[in-house]
């Protein structure tokens, strides 16, 4: 799964704009990943600007 | 709110409101949606704009422009600068003044602005649009006959209605930016750090805005995304370049820099602005190009309205006029862009060489890039087309 640190994403969106199965939704205050859909590809982790985004082991 | 507006604009940053202004002049009912508590923060742009396209759209509010730009640096991996005079002047705006000022006039033209209006889902039946959204916290629904999506990077709401957005890595360029103040740099100049050390497959870019301050930030081509993040990239430039500097701001954000959408358009829905993708591959701006989409779109839009007909087949002349005016220039630049991913250090010293000694005066486009294309002799044709208009 996906680990979002919440203080450290600038909300700018481009996790959004590569996500293939458009899991991750962000409102004005606050980025959420659907963890349900989510299937673990790391591009989201990759591109974000900040490194505000992690991978961490399911178990 | 309404229950129901001819045109909904979701997005107000320079795509949308254009297009919520030209709408609403031809006597559209537009309301015009935007996701944060206030327009034009915060500023993820390095804000630099030509006055030649700017006026084409807006009469320029002398309060917008931060400075004026009439110079332009270009930096080798070593340090060389190659001066180039502008041949147009540019400015270095205050987007938030300016992003105000755009909604504001949409709103004169009697559009509807709302902020902290976000929305989440769209669903479309009997040639309607409804629009589910959280309006200041609030659920409402709202129906619209023609939906213009201006809601940047993540383009989430042409994706809602069937629209492939997805960004391929390699067709985003990550950014982060600092406005940085007590800084010594030329009032009118714009400069460009070229170096992988400093922005593998982008570059650093210092805006001044006056008063010792300047938007320094750089773009890294997502196909090195996650060796260093921009953020780091920034503050190994930051620390050697403006070690004493005040960081006034600090923000994320990216660029896509690839051809438009082949789909600009859908039944009832356009796409317009950085959700279109319609940025100068290039450059990374976007800011004239989103406002001559938003005013392609909102006249298509709000003609389709007054004919009764919001099919796909109406509303593809903003498609159309899209493709055969700056659509087929950012083509062009796209492959012109391709070829500068594969330029190494070594390339750009050697572009530099040959350019020293000229004086700012002789330095063109065409010539820095005629010095950078000696070995591809089929993108000289490009590069001429492109500049020759320069």
């Amino acid at each position: 799964m996906i680990r979002i640190d919440k203080n450290r994403c600038d909300l700018c969106g481009v996790c959004i704009s590569v996500c293939p199965v458009d899991c991750i939704e962000m409102t004005e205050t606050e980025l959420s990943i659907d963890e349900i859909v989510c299937i673990d590809c790391d591009a989201c982790v990759k591109i974000c600007p900040f490194a505000a985004l992690s991978t961490v082991s399911k178990e | 709110m309404r229950q129901h507006y001819d045109i909904v604009v979701v997005g107000a940053g320079p795509a949308g409101s254009t297009a919520a202004r030209f709408a609403a002049n031809l006597g559209a009912s537009v309301a015009l949606l935007e996701r944060d508590r206030e327009i034009g923060v915060p500023v993820r742009c390095a804000e630099g704009v030509s006055d030649s396209e700017l006026r084409k759209y807006v009469d320029i509010d002398p309060r917008w422009i931060a400075t004026t730009i009439t110079d332009f640096g270009f930096f080798s991996p070593s340090g060389k600068m190659v001066q180039l005079l502008s041949q147009a002047n540019g400015y270095i705006l205050h987007r938030r003044l300016f992003d105000h000022s755009l909604a504001e006039i949409a709103s004169e033209q009697g559009a509807e602005v709302f902020t902290k209006a976000y929305v989440y889902n769209l669903k479309r039946t009997n040639n309607k649009t409804t629009l589910y959204l959280k309006y200041i916290g609030r659920e409402r629904e709202i129906e619209a006959d023609i939906v213009i999506a201006a809601d940047g990077i993540e383009s989430r709401i042409a994706r809602f209605a069937g629209i492939k957005t997805k960004l391929a890595m390699k067709d985003i360029e990550q950014c982060a930016q600092m406005m940085l103040a007590n800084i010594d740099v030329n009032p009118n100049r714009g400069d460009f750090y070229l170096s992988h050390n400093w922005a593998p497959g982008g570059y650093v870019w210092v805006f001044p805005k006056g008063n010792n301050i300047a938007n320094v930030g750089l773009g890294v081509n997502g196909k090195y995304a996650g060796e260093r993040s921009p953020l780091e990239y920034l503050e190994s430039f930051v620390s050697e370049k403006f070690p004493t500097a005040t960081r006034l701001t600090t923000t994320a954000g990216g660029v896509p820099v690839t051809t438009h959408l082949s789909e600009l358009v859908t039944d009832g829905l356009m796409v317009v602005g950085d959700a279109a993708r319609q940025v100068n591959p290039l450059t990374g701006g976007g800011i004239s190009s989103a406002m001559a989409a938003g005013k392609k779109a909102g006249l298509v839009a709000a003609d389709a309205i007054k004919k009764g007909d919001t099919s796909v087949k109406q509303l593809k002349r903003y498609q159309a006029e899209w493709n055969k005016t700056i659509g087929k220039d950012y083509k062009r630049f796209h492959r012109i862009k391709a070829w500068t991913l594969t330029l190494t250090d070594d390339d750009y010293e050697e572009i530099a060489d040959a350019l020293q000694g000229l004086s700012p005066d002789e330095v063109t486009l065409t010539k820095i890039f005629k010095a950078a294309v000696k070995n591809k002799p089929s993108l000289i044709i490009d590069v001429m087309k492109v500049f020759a208009g320069f």
